[in-house]
């Protein structure tokens, strides 16, 4: 390389870290600088009414497990956590399990409708987005309520006797988040089966294979960049969830959000709620390159 | 080789579409292929080639008639009850397995042992000459060798027969030529029937045991390649396969009087009506006018290297083409404008039905 040429490749360069410091800057605000406020105050000391006093201490990490007998100091396992984490761990996943069940059929529908009707199909597929999401979550409300639609419905046609208790509970929030994060699922999916050859399935019938293992060998596998993205869309923010499960849950059935926000509001205890929230943030983040890892490995993701 | 049907469709009926809107694309065809033989069907786009050939495979039902495979009734078997294999135009490989994985594809859910999965699928690598890339994704292979893979796929699981979808039409001219041979080979080789649908006439020529020309739904005419191209059943097949003349005039007893009152001789034309003749370019001879034959004028020279084209017009107007060796200076020995003799080879002349 001459050093014309080399003069002109490190201008580019310094060029192209110049155009992006703004976007570095606004990264570094909006993004780094609140997570490092974040992890400093796992390690802080509980403040009396909220807030910290700058000690170090680890009982923010501590607390996540472990929690101090107000009797005689003495540490025990606290299980109240223990059930709010498998509560959010189960629920999530369940949430993901069914948005991919109800959603597969539904993407392969609207995949295989004549391309100027697509449009129309992912219309309707998107029009929840446009109401605000705790309005979505009091409708749910509304349809399971004691006196809501289901209810009203059932008890008309005289198939129960007496309102179905659905509101309040882990079945409720369930409910919620699939009617919420469904489309998160559906639209990755249909992204995926958009770009998968038809003419495969021919291929595969051709070649012996039932429709269940045209289904398993054929179309799971060239899809799952699709459901990797899918699942990874519903089951990250299921797992931080707040809005469903606080309206939903009725404040008793708590996932970790609103566990975290009870740190940070009547909990009084921010270090615990930070170092909460780092646990979610490694705990998603670790979930995923396992997927992620995974998913490359055996999916035709490279050709996506 | 028997001359024993493997594929018998009789009367089979597809229309597309419901009432009155609905279209034949299969317009009561009945065929038989035989067993071990390279069967062309060919045609123009549209023609009914490949929904014939989707039946037989059973992606698509007929709407009325019966297909028979060995003598069973498939007519409404799914596709994957049958011991057919289909070679796609696009290849349709599955992009997630490998070179070897999808050549054992069939195999696998045909439930064979591992083993024997291992060594078929062996085997068919070393037939298309793949063995180097039996761990490659097929993404990663050229045109050619997809073609292969995609031939040793339908091939591995031994069908009955073999249906090729335009199997060529993807590749560019010199590979296409090395695949004609290539796909020959592999008939001959495997010894499974072959059922090809192209609407390439010289593909057809050079690979066919026996062709099947199709237009508008219909089966015009099957036979070998010599039998098509020399005894064209009507004007369609003529014209579809090949170059030709046609001529139009009043049959006589082993003749054909045109317009202009020029007799042409066809011996075993009987009397008759309104009769089309046909006649290949290559058939037609030119002499001096006092040699006798049909007096006619050359109107252009088309010189294309191995031979020149020379178009001629009858007296009455009838135009005609005549293909002439080119002689080694190049000159065709003819001038535009020039009265020449016209006649044409000894049985060369065929009728042809509109």
């Amino acid at each position: 390389m001459s050093p014309a040429e080399d003069r002109v490749v490190r201008r580019s360069a310094r060029n192209g870290w110049l155009l992006s410091t703004p976007a570095l800057i606004l990264l570094f605000c909006a993004a780094a600088g609140p997570l490092i406020i974040v992890a400093i105050y796992s390690f802080l000391t509980a403040g009396k009414y909220g807030n910290v006093e700058w000690t170090f201490s680890t009982s923010g990490w501590v607390g996540i497990l472990w929690t101090k007998d107000i009797f005689d100091d003495t540490w025990k396992l606290a299980d109240a956590h223990l059930t709010i984490f498998w509560r959010s761990v189960s629920l999530s996943f369940l949430t993901t399990l069914f948005t991919f069940i109800v959603g597969f059929p539904t993407a392969w529908f609207i995949a295989t409708r004549p391309p100027e009707r697509r449009a129309f199909w992912l219309f309707l597929i998107t029009i929840p987005f446009w109401t605000n999401l705790l309005i979505r979550t009091y409708a749910i409300n509304e349809v399971l309520r004691k006196e809501g639609l289901i209810n009203t419905v059932l008890l008309e046609l005289g198939l129960i006797q007496t309102p179905l208790e659905m509101l309040y509970g882990p079945f409720a929030i369930f409910v919620g988040m699939t009617y919420v994060y469904l489309p998160l699922m559906v639209l990755p999916l249909f992204a995926a089966i958009d770009r998968f050859d038809m003419k495969l399935l021919e291929a595969g019938y051709d070649l012996y294979a039932s429709r269940m293992q045209v289904l398993r060998r054929v179309i799971l596998p060239i899809v799952k960049p699709g459901i990797v993205a899918g699942s990874i869309l519903v089951f990250v923010p299921s797992l931080g969830a707040y809005v469903t499960p606080r309206v939903l849950g009725g404040g008793k059935q708590m996932m970790i959000g609103n566990f975290i926000e009870l740190q940070f509001g009547q909990g009084r205890n921010w270090p615990l709620g930070a170092a909460l929230s780092m646990l979610l943030l490694i705990v998603v983040t670790a979930a995923l390159l396992i997927y992620v890892r995974f998913a490359g490995r055996n999916g035709g993701a490279h050709h996506g | 080789m028997a001359a024993e049907a493997i594929i018998l469709a009789q009367h089979v009926i597809k229309a597309f579409g419901q009432g009155t809107a609905a279209v034949r694309a299969l317009d009561d065809v009945s065929v038989e292929i035989l067993r071990g033989e390279f069967f062309t069907l060919l045609g123009p786009s549209g023609c009914g080639k490949t929904t014939l050939l989707r039946l037989i495979a059973g992606f698509e039902m007929p709407t009325d008639g019966t297909i028979l495979l060995d003598g069973a009734d498939i007519t409404t078997l799914p596709p994957n009850k049958r011991p057919v294999n289909t070679v796609f135009q696009s290849y349709a490989l599955f992009p997630h397995l490998t070179v070897a994985q999808n050549i054992a594809f069939g195999l696998e859910m045909l439930g064979k042992p591992a083993s024997e999965v291992k060594s078929t699928t062996e085997r068919m690598l070393a037939l298309v000459k793949l063995e180097a890339m039996a761990g490659r994704k097929t993404s990663q292979l050229s045109g050619g060798q997809q073609q292969r893979v995609a031939l040793a796929r339908a091939l591995a699981p031994q069908p009955k027969v073999l249906l090729l979808d335009e199997p060529l039409s993807a590749l560019d001219l010199k590979l296409r030529k090395e695949m004609q041979v290539e796909l020959k080979r592999l008939q001959v080789e495997t010894g499974i029937t072959f059922v090809c649908v192209t609407h390439d006439q010289e593909e057809a020529l050079t690979m066919s045991d026996r062709i099947g020309v199709m237009s508008n739904g219909k089966l015009q005419q099957v036979g070998t390649a010599k039998e098509i191209y020399t005894r064209p059943k009507n004007r369609f097949v003529a014209s579809f396969i090949g170059e030709t003349n046609f001529l139009t005039g009043r049959a006589e007893d082993d003749a054909l009087r045109l317009a202009g009152g020029a007799r042409i001789p066809v011996p075993g034309l009987r009397a008759d009506g309104a009769t089309t003749v046909t006649v290949r370019p290559e058939q037609v001879r030119l002499g001096k006018p006092e040699e006798g034959g049909l007096d006619a004028t050359v109107k252009d020279l088309v010189y294309f290297g191995t031979d020149t084209h020379c178009h001629l017009a009858l007296a009455d107007g009838t135009e005609v083409v005549a293909r002439l060796q080119s002689p080694a200076t190049g000159e065709a020995g003819y001038a535009v404008g020039q009265t020449v003799g016209l006649r044409f080879a000894d049985g060369a002349v065929q009728k042809v039905e509109d």
